[in-house]
This record gives structure tokens, C-alpha cells and sequence, in this order.
């Protein structure tokens, strides 16, 4: 964390406890396929400004949870909210629009399109969009000249700038995860949802992810992450929620999670010391 | 049949109103395909409802003496109101295909629109509409082309224009061509426009990925609902068209239709602007060409006459074979597409 207060000083670390300050609070949210129970989340409340990760073993409801919060799935029953505001039953795009934008564990960067175009599309308030806007440039062209700047300054944090005009099929499969974020980044949300951000990124790349992720919760966006690599988890998070099962069944600081008995049965076993990411690569 | 007779016909189709009606209704497709990435196997189901809804409706103000709702009509007033019933009747059946199967994967949407297109096809077939559709023999051109000929500021003969001999105003005339083409330029026009906007952009982002563009905040229902009224309006203006010079009958827009808008639309090259103008006129040429030159050098021994349409449709649908596998891209497509393993 930065020289500013510890945000989780007075959490507890027990499952569903209280956050000072929650952007998403999400209540009984349960999803099954068949017989099949995937996600049962009780009480789960994520902080604002804070990066906190997702983790758990394979087939954990980890990535189905993520696309239940943000309309990808409908889930059986549940409330959730985002700045108190309920999201139930709301389309992906409206979901997007209202400032919650993710990113997908199998990256969808889209292949022939170029990087610039990728990332105008992610912006948000392009009247040209519209249909009969879009036949009259007049009315688009001077919002197109701001979009682009934007998109310029992105590529340039994430170092993209020199492949703008590649298509983004022609990326290798670290700049398609960096294109997505910088490209989600595009319209101003207020929390990013990362699934798997590490996913297949090659070594030199990962570090300037991380940083990137960093860098995120300084400019103020709140970040939710899936992880497998726990090294990772260690370093960038400040908080840690663990789902087995479809259940949440523990979280805390990333320290001290990883010493709960409940995490290391579940997902550790004997082997909490050991590299786990060598075993999943 | 000699070689420079050949080379005249084939250079007709260069220019002649079938290749501008194809190249129209394939400017409707590359809304689908090339933009968006639909798969409408139906588009000879457009292009039909187009030709239905203007020609029904112009034989019946003709019929009526040319009164409609108790106003007299002149020739352009009839035209129009033919024409915004082919838009209106097409945006209905592109509405009613998209709302159940745009919510679905693409595959699906092929599957209906084939079917679809055929039940147009049989229901203007049938004995029941008889005395609307004229069933299986259709409507007769001389039963709806009166406005249009009307308007024709050529001269009511043959006339000549280099080696190529058309008539002036009626069916497949000089005036017909000057129409088409400058109804096709428009829509080249209108996709240049609308390929380089924002909103065209939000279409390539749904044809390279449904989940990314939702990802973005877009509504993609609503986009590919769009992309396939629009599609479907041109197509059908296409068979409009194509009316001009034939005759509307249902059996002339089957499937084979809907394939050769796709063929000359991958041939030109998808997504493109001018794909499906040079697209509809290599496609067509070189239909009259094979044909020509396998009348000149097969003998009647091998391949009887009524046998050679068949084998030179064969022939082209080879070459394009060849061409969809060695260029997916088109002739007219950017190179470096190819260097993208997604398909």
C-alpha cells in the first residue's frame, strides 16, 4: 500500500465482512447448472480504490461469479450493486456503461481491426454511433480527434503506440491482454474487472502488467482480479477473497490469507510454500 | 458464334442493369457479412419482397388508372410509393428474422434465412396469392414497367453507343442502365460513409467479437438489428432492380441467387467498397465468357447446348473455389488480413 491509511486497518478478515468504503455489494448470489451449484456467494463486499484479488482453485465459480457481477450470466437468485446502485437483471453493455468494464480470460482483441481502432471503440459518448449521426462526419469528427488523443495517450502508457495501426491479430498474446486493459481503460470506468490478466503472458511482459494494475489503483480505478499465480496475488493486491466450491470461505490481506487452514485444504494442500504457477504453466 | 461477338456481349455485362441489380444487392450483403460478419443465406428473400412489394403495388395503381386513395398519380409518384413499399415490406422481414435469431450464434441466422427466403419464394408461388403474385409464372413486366419506362428521357428506339446496341427506354434499355448504376454508385457512397464511422466501427467490433463489443458499453442486438434492415433494404432495392430488366417471377430468385451474391461479393472482396461492383462484373463476364468460348470449342458431340449453362456455372463455381481458398480476402481485400489465423 502507499503512504496513505490502510484502508482495510478495521476489516475483519472473516468471510463477507463489512468494507469502509464498498463499490460492489453483492448479496445471495447463486448459480447453477443443472445440479451443478456453481456460485452460492452470501455476503461479499469489494473496496473502492483498493486492488483486490479473486482466487481459488480450478472450477472454483471464480470466472462465473465475475460474469454473473457484470451481466454476462444470469444468476438463480441474488441481488448486487454497484454504488449502491442494483445491477440485477442488467445487459453486459449497460453494466459497462454504468462503469463497471472487464476483460476476458481468453483475450478478445478484435483481430482485424487495428490497435487504434480497438481502443476507439472503447470509448464512451461517441455520438457517431449512432446511425444517422454517422452519416454526417460534421457532427462526430471533432468528439473522433478527442477519442484519438486519448487512445494515442493510452498507447503510449502501455507502449503500444508503435503498433497502432497493425491489426490486432498481429499482437502477440501479451500486447492482446495489454491492448484489452489499455482499451477498457478507454472509457474512464470506475472499477476494472481483470480475469486471469496474466493468463499465457510471457515473463518480461508480466512485470509491466503488474505495474500497469498498480498504476491503476493510484489514478483512483478500483481493480477486481481472477489470479492462479499467487506470487502475483502476493505482491500487487491488497486484499484477498478466496471462493471454493462456489463459496467465498475466506479473505484478508494477502499475508496472512494464505495461513487460513480453510484456503490451504481448499486450494493450498501441502504445497502453500511452493511456486504454484510453475505447476499451472 | 464469332470471337468478336463474344467480347461484345461479354463487354455488355460490364455494364448491363443484371450486373448493377447484383452488385446493389451484394452492397446489401457486405452490411451483413463484411461489417458485421452475419451470415444471411437468404438474401434472394430481400431481394424478392423488393420486387413483389414494387411491382404488386405499381400493376395496381396502374390497373386502377393510375389513381391511389383517390389522388391521380403521375409516373414518379407511382415509382416512389412502389419503391417505399419494397423498403417497408423488407424492413418488416428483416425485423421479424432478426428478432428471434440475432440473440443466437451466427450459424443460426444462416439457417433461417435460407428457410426463410424459401418460404417467400413458395408463398409467391402458390395458387393462393395467385392473383396477387401471379404465382409460379409471377407478374409480367409489361404489368409494372410503365411508370418506370415513362420517365425515360431517351428516345423510344434502339439506339447505339459504340459496339453495344440497347433500346432506349424499354426493358433492359440505355435509361435502366444510367439508373442502376447511379443507384449503385449511392450505395457505395452510403457504405464508404458509413464503414468509416463510428458507427460502422461498433459493426466490425460485433464481426470480430460479439462479447468484446458488450465488454465496450454497446448494445450489439440492436447494431446487428441494424446492419440487417439495412442490408436487407438495399438488397431488396437490388431486386427492384433486377425487375426492371426480366420480369418477376419467384423461381428466378432461389437459392443460386442468394450464392451468387455471396460469390461476387467474396470474389470482389468483403467489407470492401468496390468488392461488390467488381465482384458482380468479373462474375457476370466471365459467365458469358466461359459460356462462349465452351459453346466454340466443346463439341455438340460432348456437351449438348442445353448442357453447357450448367457446365460453364460449374466452371466459374470452380475458379471461385479456387479463389476463396488461394485469396480468402478478395481481389480488392487488404494483404495482410491473410496473416490472421481466425478463421
Amino acid at each position: 500500500m502507499t503512504a496513505k491509511e490502510n484502508p482495510f486497518a478495521h476489516t475483519s478478515a472473516t468471510p463477507g465482512s463489512a468494507k469502509s468504503d464498498p463499490v460492489i455489494v453483492a448479496h445471495g448470489v447463486h448459480r447453477s447448472f443443472g445440479g451443478l451449484t456453481a456460485v452460492d456467494v452470501e455476503h461479499l463486499e469489494v473496496q473502492r480504490h483498493a486492488i483486490t484479488a479473486l482466487i481459488g482453485p480450478n472450477g472454483a465459480g471464480k470466472s462465473t461469479f465475475f460474469n454473473l457481477l457484470t451481466g454476462f450470466d444470469k444468476p438463480q437468485k441474488g441481488e448486487w450493486s454497484f454504488n449502491g446502485d442494483s445491477l440485477q437483471s442488467h445487459s453486459p453493455a449497460k453494466v459497462a456503461r454504468a462503469g463497471m468494464v472487464r476483460t476476458f480470460q481468453l483475450t478478445k482483441a478484435l483481430s482485424r481491426m487495428t490497435v487504434i481502432e480497438n481502443m476507439r471503440l472503447g470509448a464512451a459518448g461517441q455520438g457517431g454511433e449512432n446511425f444517422f449521426t454517422a452519416l454526417f462526419p460534421a457532427l462526430w469528427r471533432a468528439k473522433e480527434a478527442t477519442i484519438t488523443a486519448k487512445a494515442e495517450d493510452l498507447l503510449e502508457r502501455f507502449k503500444l503506440i508503435d503498433k497502432q495501426n497493425d491489426f490486432a491479430g498481429e499482437l502477440s498474446g501479451g500486447q492482446r491482454k495489454l491492448l484489452e486493459m489499455a482499451r477498457a481503460l478507454m472509457s474512464d470506468p470506475e472499477i476494472v474487472m481483470l480475469d486471469e490478466p496474466m493468463a499465457g503472458v510471457n515473463p518480461a511482459l508480466t512485470e509491466s502488467l503488474l505495474e500497469h494494475i498498480v498504476e491503476l489503483r493510484e489514478r483512483g480505478v478500483t481493480v477486481l482480479f481472477v489470479e492462479h499465480d499467487m506470487h502475483m496475488v502476493r505482491r500487487i493486491s491488497d486484499w484477498v477473497v478466496v471462493m471454493a466450491e462456489g463459496k467465498i470461505i475466506a479473505e484478508g490481506p494477502p499475508e496472512t490469507v494464505m495461513q487460513n487452514t480453510a484456503v490451504q485444504d481448499a486450494y493450498l494442500g501441502a504445497h502453500h510454500d511452493t511456486d504454484l504457477s510453475e505447476d499451472l504453466s | 458464334m464469332d470471337f468478336l461477338g463474344l467480347l461484345t456481349d461479354a463487354g455488355r455485362e460490364v455494364f448491363a442493369p443484371t450486373t448493377a441489380a447484383f452488385a446493389l444487392a451484394a452492397i446489401g450483403l457486405n452490411f451483413h457479412f463484411g461489417l458485421t460478419g452475419l451470415l444471411n443465406m437468404g438474401h434472394a428473400g430481400f431481394m424478392l419482397l423488393g420486387m413483389y412489394g414494387y411491382a404488386i403495388t405499381v400493376r395496381e395503381v396502374t390497373e386502377n388508372n393510375d389513381m391511389f386513395l383517390g389522388l391521380h398519380m403521375a409516373p414518379g409518384a407511382t415509382i416512389a410509393l412502389g419503391v417505399m413499399v419494397a423498403i417497408i415490406v423488407s424492413v418488416i422481414f428483416g425485423l421479424l428474422l432478426g428478432w428471434p435469431t440475432l440473440k443466437l450464434r451466427g450459424d443460426y441466422l444462416a439457417i433461417v434465412t435460407i428457410a426463410a427466403a424459401e418460404m417467400v419464394r413458395f408463398l409467391g408461388r402458390s395458387q393462393t396469392f395467385k392473383d396477387l403474385t401471379g404465382g409460379s409464372t409471377g407478374i409480367r413486366g409489361k404489368d409494372f414497367k410503365g411508370p418506370f419506362e415513362a420517365l425515360s428521357p431517351f428516345p423510344d428506339r434502339q439506339v447505339t453507343i459504340g459496339p453495344f446496341t440497347l433500346h432506349g427506354s424499354i426493358s433492359t434499355s440505355w435509361w435502366l442502365v444510367v439508373v442502376s448504376w447511379t443507384i449503385v454508385a449511392l450505395a457505395a457512397l452510403l457504405f464508404w460513409r458509413l464503414s468509416r464511422s463510428p458507427w460502422g466501427r461498433v459493426l466490425k467490433g460485433v464481426r470480430e467479437d460479439e462479447d468484446a463489443v458488450r465488454s465496450l458499453g454497446k448494445n450489439v442486438y440492436s447494431y446487428k438489428m441494424q446492419a440487417l434492415v439495412l442490408g436487407g433494404v438495399i438488397g431488396a432495392l437490388g431486386g427492384v432492380l433486377w425487375s426492371f430488366g426480366n420480369a418477376v417471377a419467384p423461381d428466378s430468385m432461389g437459392r443460386p441467387t442468394t450464392f451468387w451474391v455471396w460469390t461476387l461479393l467474396l470474389l470482389g472482396g468483403a467489407a470492401t467498397v468496390l468488392g461488390p461492383l467488381l465482384g458482380s462484373v468479373l462474375f457476370w463476364m466471365s459467365l458469358v465468357l466461359v459460356k462462349g468460348l465452351a459453346a466454340m470449342f466443346i463439341p455438340d458431340t460432348w456437351l449438348s447446348p442445353t448442357q453447357l449453362e450448367p457446365f460453364s456455372l460449374m466452371l466459374v463455381g470452380v475458379t471461385l473455389m479456387l479463389l476463396v481458398i488461394f485469396r480468402p480476402q478478395g481481389i480488392l481485400g487488404d494483404r495482410r488480413e491473410l496473416a490472421i489465423n481466425d478463421r
